[in-house]
């Protein structure tokens, strides 16, 4: 069996999260574009604000943003987002930190690999606001996608089939349950029967943006070919495990790599893993929204960070998490 | 400059400029018309394509202060430097005889200090250097093996003379330039490769794995070997990556061991792992926060009582800077003839201590023609070439000396040979030196060929990577009967 040290399997887990998180980025601040772009799109919501604010809402870190920008709106929040080298969750910063990670960890990783990500850092490092604005949102979203699917197809098609491979799946996998679970939290307003709204064509626009952002419009309507509603919406995203960026799906990842990766120091990851992978295995839309689809995602959330923080403490580098 | 004569490993000229319609030395009987038969703009062609190659490789050299975009590819050279069977022959057997004295004194000095008995090498010079370590007095380390790793600089002055310039016996660098100019001169010429046989460098790792793991602590069957590297902000992390996954073994940073129970551990994914050697790329002042360098937080805590107590084993030893120093450096000569009963193969370059009032005084007013390096150190940094020097600088150098003379050792400026090289004019001489590439352990070898710099700007003397020095592939000739 290879050896692999704690802290190569930790640049290679944490490159992975940040890829998929810069990807997942792309995607909040498309599904908000596509929606700001709608007629009566901004602002249509009072009691939870403008798009814009619900994307500055689940970054981590956001507390700068009224200092350095006078207006919440589709400019300031994207370059905040994107190109902003002060935001730590900016994409600017996520791809600086997934590319310092293969920098240290240049040995694991194929040339094919390490290119795919430092060609990536060195066009963004090289972006500016004004250039990205004309070259169109939707260009750089879709092209952030782009380098984040060749991160992976590279990984898949070059790198050996060994536990520095699980582990870089292992991050993959948890970050995009996080990703999913609070790119649905931001928006499981638009997806909760409201009353008057119910099918009205301001939902049904935006649940379809919704699910363009997240690469289901087209599954959906293979899956349930019926308009858009939202507990299918969010059936799709939380229980169906052939859609790859559902809860449920990424759940199945996790588990099987941690067998994969496996040892006496991972079981209590499994365990927690395979909780919570049971909730998704036998639990039902319809429960979830009668107990409330937030406190779901609240939880599913908690709990998901917590399987990341005992695979922390089990095989990568306690101190980093 | 001072002397205008230089001898051409090519032609054997003295004193050549340009090449012309000029005799061919035998080393050079098959790359001789080879590179007559190219054209600038070919040779342009393959220079570009070298370039692609190492940039994939990832063969970069990191300057020091550079800022962050200071990641750059070594000048690469793609004429071959040639050297016959005979002259190599020499070579080796010179590097070997050097380095077995030098590891003969290093037991030595830490253990019955004969050749200081014996009166042969003041005892201040040794006891009060700075790079000797009182910790090793009395430690005996696996098959009495200090220096795993030599790698010894020479240059030449003529066809039978060859100078040590130092010994490098910390960390010596520059085999992954060795084996990565070959890797792609073979891709380049591989016709070239079938006319001319050349002895092969790329069992190097191999052979260094094998040394290293002969010399794992007593009662280890299967030992575990890790490189054990300052990270990757050192100027030579490609060298360190390169190295570990040609050997398969692990690239360790302080930071993935520590010291437990009187073993050495590193992290791994399934829990700790013992280390039983060690192949450090980091200086003995970092290895240990305990006994070295209260700050360092590239080192172990605790791994030098390990060390001593014989649980791991470091290569290159700790101790060895003593003997690589250049104020011990004239002494080794005296040590080939009082260890080995010898006379060296290889001659030292005259050498002046400046802490030596004579030696001084004279140094003093020949600063214009001599150079003037310090004791300790090391790329090329620090030092005064005279002849290239404006009187302002020697003025200013001539301060630094009297400050602290015995820091300072000077050198008649040497006449190093030159090589065809490729320049922005056509093939023009160039000057080089070369660093062969010792290993002991189970066996002592030294690979065929080793590293030679070149000094690309035309007239130049100085070949330090880090001072803008190029690299060549260095080829002993095989088919005059060398059997490695």
């Amino acid at each position: 069996m290879t050896v692999v040290l704690s802290r190569s399997a930790d640049h290679l887990y944490w490159m992975a999260r940040q890829m998929e998180r810069a990807d997942n980025t792309a995607r909040i601040l498309e599904a908000s574009y596509r929606m700001s772009l709608l007629p009566l799109g901004q602002g249509l919501d009072e009691d939870s604000g403008s798009e814009w604010d619900a994307v500055l809402q689940i970054t981590l870190d956001n507390a700068d943003f009224h200092d350095r920008f006078s207006e919440v709106n589709a400019d300031t929040v994207i370059r905040f987002m994107t190109l902003d080298p002060k935001n730590p969750s900016s994409i600017y910063s996520i791809t600086h930190a997934a590319r310092e990670n293969a920098r240290a960890e240049r040995i694991a990783l194929t040339t094919e690999m390490w290119e795919a990500l430092n060609s990536t850092w060195l066009e963004i490092s090289a972006m500016t606001p004004a250039r990205l604005a004309s070259r169109g949102y939707q260009n750089f979203f879709d092209w952030i996608k782009e380098r984040s699917h060749l991160f992976r197809g590279t990984a898949d098609a070059t790198m050996l089939r060994d536990e520095r491979y699980h582990f870089l799946r292992l991050g993959t996998s948890i970050e995009r349950a996080d990703n999913t679970a609070r790119i649905l939290d931001v928006k499981y307003h638009i997806l909760l029967p409201d009353g008057a709204d119910v099918g009205s064509a301001i939902d049904y626009m935006q649940w379809g943006a919704f699910l363009r952002a997240l690469s289901a419009y087209r599954i959906y309507h293979h899956e349930y070919k019926e308009p858009i509603k939202p507990i299918h919406v969010a059936d799709l995203m939380i229980f169906k495990d052939y859609f790859p960026r559902s809860l449920h799906n990424c759940l199945n990842d996790v588990l099987n790599l941690l067998a994969l990766i496996g040892g006496p120091r991972g079981e209590e990851a499994q365990r927690k893993a395979g909780e919570l992978h049971a909730l998704l295995h036998y639990g039902t839309i319809k429960s979830v929204f009668a107990e409330g689809l937030h406190e779901f995602i609240t939880d599913f959330i908690a709990r998901n960070t917590a399987v990341g923080n005992e695979i922390q403490a089990a095989y990568l580098l306690p101190e980093r998490g | 400059m001072a002397n205008n004569s230089f001898f051409d490993e090519m032609t054997g000229a003295v004193g050549a400029g340009a090449y012309g319609e000029s005799q061919l030395r035998d080393a050079y009987s098959t790359v001789g018309p080879w590179l007559a038969g190219m054209s600038h703009r070919q040779i342009s062609a393959k220079l570009k394509e070298a370039e692609t190659l190492f940039r994939r490789m990832g063969i970069t050299f990191l300057v020091y202060g550079g800022g962050e975009g200071a990641e750059r590819l070594i000048p690469f050279d793609i004429i071959p430097r040639v050297l016959t069977v005979a002259e190599w022959a020499m070579i080796e057997s010179g590097c070997l005889q050097r380095v077995r004295a030098l590891n003969a004194f290093l037991w030595d000095i830490y253990h019955d200090q004969e050749i200081i008995a014996a009166g042969r090498i003041p005892r201040e010079d040794v006891f009060l250097n700075a790079r000797y370590r009182p910790e090793m007095i009395g430690i005996d380390v696996p098959g009495k093996t200090y220096i795993h790793i030599a790698g010894i600089d020479l240059v030449r002055t003529g066809e039978q003379e060859f100078y040590v310039l130092e010994d490098n016996l910390r960390n010596p660098s520059g085999v992954s330039y060795m084996l990565e100019n070959r890797e792609v001169m073979m891709r380049l010429f591989p016709k070239l490769f079938v006319e001319n046989k050349v002895a092969p460098v790329s069992d190097y790792p191999e052979n260094l794995l094998r040394n290293l793991q002969a010399l794992a602590p007593p009662g280890v069957s299967r030992p575990t070997v890790a490189l054990l590297t300052p990270g990757i902000y050192n100027s030579a992390y490609f060298e360190h990556v390169f190295l570990a996954d040609e050997m398969g073994i692990e690239l360790v940073e302080g930071q993935d061991l520590f010291v437990a129970d009187d073993l050495v551990f590193m992290r791994t994914t399934h829990g700790p792992m013992r280390i039983d050697v060690i192949y450090r790329r980091i200086n003995d002042e970092y290895l240990d926060p305990l006994a070295f360098e209260p700050g360092s937080i590239l080192g172990v805590p605790g791994l030098l009582s390990v060390y001593r107590a014989g649980g791991v084993t470091l290569a290159n030893a700790v101790g060895t800077g003593v003997a690589d120093d250049k104020a011990i450096y004239r002494y080794v000569p005296d040590m080939i003839r009082f260890y080995l009963g010898e006379e060296p193969v290889l001659a030292n370059v005259l050498t002046y201590a400046l802490g030596d009032t004579e030696d001084r005084a004279y140094v003093l007013d020949h600063l214009a023609e001599l150079v003037v390096k310090e004791v300790g150190g090391a790329g090329g940094y620090g030092m005064l070439v005279g002849p290239a020097a404006s009187a302002d600088e020697i003025e200013a150098y001539r301060l630094r000396i009297l400050d602290d003379p015995a820091n300072f050792i000077a050198q008649p400026t040497l006449a190093l040979s030159t090589c065809p090289t490729f320049t922005d004019a056509g093939i023009a001489p160039r000057h080089v030196d070369l660093r062969p590439f010792v290993l002991s352990g189970l066996t002592q070898t030294v690979v065929p060929g080793g590293l030679t710099r070149v000094a690309l700007k035309e007239g130049s003397l100085v070949v330090n990577t880090s001072q803008g020095g190029g690299t060549k592939d260095t080829w002993v000739l095989s088919d005059q009967g060398y059997t490695p």
